[in-house]
């Protein structure tokens, strides 16, 4: 992880160097030098779509002269990245938040983004994260996740994707597979790794479903006490994803995203719970061996659940910077969605499916997959772990996961609930 | 010659001395002054009193990291120290291949703290697999193996200086013991170990202090798994800082705290060591 932070510095360095070098051998030709006064500093969120927006941003610096640097930050270490560039005199000015709980900690370096241009884009006003009438932020991408499966194994293992329809079908056929592990040559799932890479999918994404019912239940969409109601649920998932898996269960602590990445890549594994930005790292399997599933986790229902659709990445602008360079990047996040460039950048390379009104068909598989559930009429699961308290209430469940996949009895059950629910409480309390 | 050195002092003193007030005393007091305060970013924060020192000592987690650090600082301590000290007594007797033997030893210090984590917890890891448990399953390996981590990397360092102050024991004084009649052990425990106070002082305050300051190494082998039982203070302060909404100045206050802390163990340890220095 420190590598792709030493790389990525290494290529914003290099992508500065080159901005300058363009500068002065084109002095000569002075393109829309005259009316470009601010600039955009972009922090990125996404490591896998580092290149593409180094070369988006190279792309419109070469259109308008505009200068755009983008500064990618390491896989997990946004908030800290954040932080620190946030306190330097040349801030970002383009940075993104998670949601309303990310939104709290920067809410007063948020430009009000109402009378932007890009507002009026979105096709939904639900994409935009509202902080009381100011809108602070805006979502750039709707992503997908669910289970992600390989087309080809499954049916080598005489199923297919048909055959799961809920927790019940799903955990038969997760169990024969396991069964017959030596004879067919590959396990079920993937390892379910939670190092500190890969935990995230189970700490937070996997999370999401048992608040997702939750929240249906009691009819809210954020509380500071959590009941626990479906947790049992979430025990009965996390039990299939650990016991059926390329590794043992006392291993996962040290298994990674890679480890798990490869499992799936190289056939070793069914399933992979993951999402459509994943699409990248794993097209080596072949498009038409790739299938997502839904999470079923054994509510009543269910067969009528699709996958969990939503966003974690609001675009916020800096309302520290000066006024130049705020509208330099108001102009540059709206070229982003409206432009030519900039929507076959986002749509095409990044593989985003964009809430906005001029989003392409996508490339990616997966979420031509995953629309399919739409399509049938199935019912997206909402992203409701923006509203988990903090990061500590996710450490805290991952590391329970963790000590119940190694010794698997009720004892240890008990303490991921007492993370998950008195965490809660007491990190919804905390906060300040 | 003198005189016109010290006319120019400030000249030759200036880079460094603007160097360490950039690079600490700006930082130090910045840091006592956001610890009164709430903030997001450093640059932009606002003062409200002594809360989070208060919310710093409610913290039971942070209570927990303090005796287990305390712990590990003792141990390591007695652990790096003894075995330096035998390898250094061991490494100026007339031997062939003691050079080669210090750079072997000395070379492990010369490898970052992330890389070491990273590597031991794949031989821990490793070896625990047999027995179908890992590093971050218990707090107690987690401390072990910190301590191996640590012993591996530290006591060629220490070895060093060890060496350093043996050789500057004058030979006159061991053999006068020795024709005096004193066995091995009495010139050991009377004559070298007075005489090598100075570098026992040097090398116990390094290490007591490298012991509560461990960082790095914690955050690559343990994390802190699991749920936080192995994490040492300065990791506490870290996770504290980013892990919560507006926990920033708890994190800081905590790292004040901290300091006064290692500073005050440090002042007691040197203290006590250097009464015991004898002049030579």
């Amino acid at each position: 992880m420190k590598m792709k932070k030493v790389v990525s510095v290494l290529l914003a360095g290099a992508m500065a160097a080159t901005l300058l070098a363009g500068c002065s051998s084109s002095s000569s030709d002075k393109k829309a030098e005259g009316d470009a006064k601010g600039k955009v500093y972009y922090l990125n969120f996404k490591p896998e779509a580092d290149e593409q927006w180094q070369a988006l941003a190279k792309a419109y610096t070469e259109e308008t002269g505009v200068p755009v640097t983008v500064l990618t930050a390491a896989a997990g270490e946004y908030e800290k990245t954040l932080k620190s560039e946030m306190a330097k005199t040349d801030a970002p000015t383009l940075f993104q938040v998670n949601g309303p709980v990310g939104l709290a900690s920067w809410k007063d370096y948020c430009y009000d983004l109402k009378d932007s241009d890009i507002a009026g884009e979105l096709t939904d006003d639900s994409f935009a994260l509202m902080d009381g009438d100011k809108m602070a932020g805006i979502a750039y991408v709707v992503e997908n996740y669910g289970i992600i499966y390989n087309k080809a194994l499954l049916e080598k293992a005489g199923y297919s994707a048909k055959d799961i329809t809920n927790f019940e079908s799903f955990k038969k056929i997760v169990e024969d597979i396991t069964a017959r592990k030596d004879e067919l040559g590959f396990s079920a799932f993937t390892s379910a790794g939670m190092d500190g890479s890969s935990d995230w999918r189970f700490k937070t994404h996997l999370a999401n479903l048992p608040i997702y019912y939750e929240y249906k239940d009691e009819g809210i969409d954020t509380t500071d006490a959590i009941k626990g109601t479906y947790l049992d649920n979430y025990r009965q998932i996390w039990d299939l994803y650990i016991n059926n898996a390329t590794c043992a269960p006392s291993e996962i602590s040290t298994k990674t995203a890679d480890d798990a990445t490869a499992d799936f890549v190289t056939e070793e594994a069914v399933f992979y719970q993951n999402g459509t930005w994943e699409y990248n790292n794993i097209a080596d399997v072949g498009d038409e061996n790739l299938g997502i599933l839904p999470i079923y986790i054994g509510v009543e229902g269910e067969e009528k659940q699709g996958v969990c659709t939503g966003t974690e990445n609001y675009w916020c602008v800096s309302s520290k910077a000066s006024e130049d360079d705020i509208k330099a990047t108001l102009d540059f996040i709206n070229w982003c969605v409206t432009s030519d460039t900039g929507v076959e950048a986002m749509c095409k390379d990044m593989g985003f499916v964009i809430p906005f009104g001029s989003n392409l068909d996508s490339d990616n598989v997966l979420v031509n997959e995953a629309n399919k559930y739409l399509d049938e009429g199935k019912t997206p699961v909402s992203w409701n772990f923006s509203t988990m308290p903090s990061e500590e209430w996710k450490n805290g469940v991952g590391s329970a996961l963790t000590g119940y996949a190694a010794d698997q009895n009720d004892a240890n059950w008990d303490k991921v609930v007492t993370a998950f629910v008195d965490g809660w409480a007491q990190e919804a309390a905390a906060a300040k | 010659m003198e005189k016109s050195i010290k006319r120019y002092m400030p000249i030759f003193v200036l880079p460094t001395f603007c160097a360490f007030i950039i690079g600490f005393i700006v930082p130090f007091l910045m840091g006592i002054w956001l610890s009164f305060c709430k903030f997001t970013t450093v640059t932009d924060a606002k003062f409200n009193g002594i809360s989070n020192y208060l919310d710093a000592l409610k913290d039971t987690v942070f209570r927990h990291s303090f005796w287990y650090t305390a712990l590990f600082a003792i141990v390591s301590l007695i652990v790096i120290n003894v075995i330096a000290f035998a390898l250094a007594m061991a490494l100026t007797k007339e031997m062939h291949g003691t050079n080669i033997f210090r750079t072997i030893f000395f070379m492990p210090n010369l490898i970052g703290g992330i890389v070491l984590g990273y590597i031991w917890q794949l031989i821990f890891n490793g070896i625990l697999a047999r027995y179908s448990t890992a590093l971050g399953l218990n707090e107690w390996y987690g401390f072990w193996g910190l301590i191996i981590l640590v012993s591996w990397q530290q006591i060629g360092y220490m070895m060093i200086i060890y060496i350093a102050g043996l050789q500057s024991i004058p030979g006159d004084v061991i053999e006068a013991a020795q024709i005096d009649g004193a066995t091995g052990w009495q010139r050991l425990w009377k004559v070298t170990i007075p005489m090598m106070m100075p570098s026992i002082t040097i090398c116990m305050f390094l290490s007591i202090t490298n012991g509560f300051k461990l960082f790095d190494q914690n955050l690559s082998l343990t994390a802190g798994e699991p749920s936080k039982m192995s994490e040492m203070m300065a990791l506490n302060i870290f996770n504290t800082f980013y892990g919560r909404t507006g926990w920033e100045g708890v994190g800081q206050a905590k790292a004040v705290l901290f300091f006064l802390l290692v500073v005050t163990i440090g002042m007691i340890q040197l203290r006590a060591t250097r009464s015991k220095e004898v002049q030579q």
